[in-house]
């Protein structure tokens, strides 16, 4: 409609480009078939860590789960940088909000259902450690609970 | 051979939805009589079906919801007369089928009126206010469409063929495990509601991408329409929400189909979890219907009172903070299931903050009505309405989001009264105001306004004489779904509620008879000049209908209401009239995809429900062939000549130029 009037390209945001004004990064490391060798090898490398953190005892027991962790999240950032091509350049704006967004709803979602569906007796009186045993030794179905004084919680 | 699925699937016993299913088929094969002996197949295949034109998808979506808001409407009409009737006695549903009835309604009235009309106006107007020439993904809008279309045809087929749920509209573990509905009306909801899921995600794909991807030179994000803000925070919330209900009603098919115990009484499954989950989709989904809503009224109370809209970025601000907020309130939803005192307020603190960003919204539009020149159309009485009766709904949220009253009023017609107080003020008035708002630009004539005018007033009245008694039999202690009443305290007020409905009713009526006397006399109520509104975005600059590739010249935003000031230019006289270039466009090929991925879908999801399996792997089959043809095509777009495009935006423009030659002769 005002194609002869579009003239204030001065005055644009530089930070609020519309669609085809951004330019391309083209010096981001993961480019062409060495950055896809480069992150392959890095995810194999990592994949094999994990394996050894779990099937040996280089690494001290407990600290397993944690060292299992901090590899799955290194994986997450490698797959993201060589194979999903995330930059921090002013091109990528949209993908790196679009993966915080996700982020943020996924830990909503996760840790709010483990909140709340760990909450959940909390209008139940305590068990007391004798009911709590037996709610674990008990096969399924068979536990019952005490119905009065004499007569305790016992598996049936 | 053919799995569960034998006569007695029919209802032959059951005169009332065999006799609905008779007037139905009957119906449907007059219309498709009609059609074969009028000739419009080619036309139809051609100009509609095959479509990937986002302009025919959306008004596709809307018919489609119209359609399915009749059989909801219906649905309600059954309700509120089975109450009536069965005051003291049975009335004329029993329980199996009135619980089938409940459930339907609900689902329907969701995912297959309100969804279909608000993403039907958002993918018709969307890329016209961002001034480009279609979607991100033309063809994925198609399949998009079709496949919810497949959703809206399995749950109707379970009118006829087998049961629909007796669940209600979300189907709460255990109940809707296979231990306790072992029929097929479960499986009927399962598989319309995943095929159609999948259609609504793929549509949130689409948008998001267009919104945030295509936007015309120099619309920056604070240039856009309130509408496409809107309709990006919606979409991002479909991104984001629906996987979460795919995922539970999966595990919900995988207890029934497989034997899992996700969700079952024994064997660890946890039932509390499937409420957990599916109100963390649920929640969202109430701001997925309701935001493009507000982008409606926002669009018509800037148009109808003649001024910018009020406070455009803190509408932005609350926009994306419903955006955000609408994820973090979802245990509103079962306050009583037995969190204690610190999720509960947390929960209930979330709910009453995020009130205050449709407050927000409501002060903005109050405030863009004061001082302004407001012209009451039809589509601005259907913001009025929306703007008194949408604030008693609100209030009322507010006092549901306090815990101990929520204890009180948990599950009683209260709750009901106040989500329909929002949700036929909010999305329904919303769809009917976009409906009329935009018709002239699909169309090319105007809805007629009288016809518009008598079913805002008879739908306003009757459906605040319906919800208003449910308020107060909700207080006095009546729970929701009751197949008959035997406390006489309540009768008045169902009485007044019954007859609320008959208003609505009449209001429904006017409705129907207004489309079909505008489409008797489009010539009178033509529309020439493109802008029947004297509209503010980009969409009114485009002639009515728009051609298919709706600009023919690439507009260029430096403002946020790009087509007024392009206006106020023009009558100042500084518009330079020069004689610009045609260019060729590229424009994405029709495509039968969409159709023929459904129809397959229709034949895996029917498959399932009846445990055929050997027709359900056919059906997976002829999908995967469907996409591999349509992966494999030679020719993904026509070019449309310059020569072409001169000629079809003279045609088009030639009716606004002969207006706009007759108005400076006048003046």
């Amino acid at each position: 409609m005002t194609d002869d009037t579009a003239s204030s390209d001065a005055s644009r945001d530089t930070h609020d480009t519309a669609p085809g004004e951004e330019t391309i990064a083209r010096n981001e490391p993961a480019a062409g078939l060495p950055g896809y060798l480069l992150g392959y090898g890095l995810a194999s490398l990592l994949t094999v860590a994990s394996f050894i953190a779990a099937r040996t005892g280089l690494i001290y027991q407990p600290a397993v789960i944690s060292a299992l962790v901090v590899l799955a999240l290194a994986q997450i950032g490698v797959h993201l940088v060589f194979f999903l091509h995330l930059t921090s350049g002013p091109d990528n704006t949209n993908n790196i909000l679009a993966l915080a967004f996700g982020v943020l709803i996924v830990a909503l979602v996760v840790l709010g259902s483990v909140w709340i569906m760990g909450h959940l007796d909390q209008n139940m009186p305590r068990m007391k450690p004798q009911q709590l045993a037996l709610l674990t030794l008990c096969p399924a179905g068979t536990l019952r609970l005490a119905s009065a004084v004499n007569r305790p919680a016992a598996c049936r | 051979m053919l799995g569960k699925l034998d006569w007695s699937a029919i209802p032959f016993d059951q005169p009332i939805p065999l006799g609905a299913a008779l007037i139905v088929f009957i119906a449907g094969l007059a219309v498709l009589g009609w059609i074969s002996v009028k000739g419009y197949w080619p036309y139809l295949w051609h100009d509609w079906i095959t479509s990937v034109d986002h302009k025919r998808i959306g008004v596709m979506y809307i018919v489609l919801a119209m359609l399915m808001l009749l059989r909801g409407f219906v649905d309600a009409i059954m309700m509120r007369t089975q109450q009536l009737f069965a005051i003291h006695g049975p009335g004329y549903l029993p329980p199996e089928h009135f619980n089938q009835i409940f459930s339907a309604h609900g689902t329907i009235m969701i995912f297959f009126a309100s969804m279909p009309f608000m993403i039907g106006l958002m993918n018709f107007v969307v890329p016209l206010q961002l001034g480009i020439r279609d979607v991100a993904f033309p063809t994925l809008n198609s399949v998009s469409f079709w496949l919810t279309a497949t959703g809206a045809l399995l749950v109707n087929m379970s009118l006829v063929v087998g049961e629909f749920a007796r669940t209600g509209w979300l189907p709460y573990a255990p109940l809707s495990e296979l231990a306790y509905s072992p029929g097929v009306g479960v499986d009927y909801y399962l598989w319309a509601i995943q095929i159609s899921g999948v259609g609504t995600l793929l549509t949130g794909v689409n948008l998001v991408t267009t919104i945030l991807k295509m936007r015309a030179p120099g619309m920056g994000y604070l240039r856009m329409p309130m509408f496409c803000w809107t309709s990006l925070a919606a979409n991002l919330l479909i991104v984001a929400a629906f996987p979460i209900l795919t995922a539970t009603l999966a595990m919900l098919t995988l207890d029934r189909y497989l034997g899992f115990h996700f969700f079952t009484n024994e064997a660890g499954g946890n039932q509390m979890m499937f409420v957990n989950l599916i109100w963390a989709w649920g929640h969202p989904e109430v701001y997925i219907l309701v935001l493009p809503a507000f982008g409606v009224f926002s669009e018509i109370f800037s148009t109808f009172s003649s001024k910018p809209l009020f406070g455009y970025r803190s509408m932005v601000t609350a926009t994306m903070f419903i955006c955000l907020v609408s994820f973090m309130v979802w245990l509103h939803h079962f306050f009583t299931m037995g969190a204690g005192a610190n999720v509960n307020t947390a929960f209930g603190i979330a709910t009453s903050v995020i009130a205050v960003g449709t407050g927000v919204k409501i002060y903005n539009w109050l405030f863009t009505m004061y001082g302004g020149k407001i012209r009451f159309d039809t589509p601005m009485l259907w913001a009025l309405g929306f703007v008194t009766t949408f604030t008693v709904g609100g209030m009322t949220g507010v006092l549901l989001a306090v815990p101990p009253a929520d204890f009180v009023l948990h599950n009683s017609l209260f709750l009901v009264a106040h989500f329909h107080n929002v949700i036929i003020s909010g999305v329904l008035f919303g769809a009917f105001a976009g409906f009329t708002f935009w018709f002239p630009k699909a169309f090319g004539f105007r809805l007629h306004e009288g016809w518009g005018k008598a079913a805002f007033w008879f739908t306003l009245l009757g459906f605040i004489l319906v919800f208003a008694p449910l308020y107060v039999v909700g207080l006095q202690g009546m729970t929701r779904r009751l197949q008959h009443i035997e406390v006489d305290a309540w009768v008045p007020w169902i009485v007044i509620a019954a007859a609320g409905v008959a208003v609505m009713l009449v209001g429904a009526a006017c409705q129907i008879a207004q489309l079909f006397l505008s489409i008797r006399d489009r010539d009178q109520l033509r529309d020439d000049t493109g802008d029947p509104w004297d509209g503010r975005s980009l969409e009114w600059s485009t002639p009515s209908p728009p051609l298919p590739f709706n600009f023919a010249h690439q507009p260029h935003v430096e403002n946020e209401e790009p087509y007024w000031s392009m206006k106020q230019r023009v009558i100042a006289g500084q518009e330079p009239k020069t004689n610009r270039q045609y260019e060729p466009i590229d424009m994405p090929k029709n495509s039968p995809t969409g159709f023929v991925t459904a129809f397959f879908a229709t034949i895996i999801g029917f498959a399932l429900i009846w445990h055929i399996w050997w027709l359900s792997i056919l059906g997976f089959l002829g999908a995967y062939a469907t996409f591999v043809v349509f992966a494999w095509r030679d020719q993904a777009e026509i070019v449309i000549s310059a020569d072409e495009v001169e000629r079809m935006d003279h045609d088009r423009t030639a009716a606004r130029l002969a207006w706009l030659r007759r108005r400076e002769q006048v003046s």
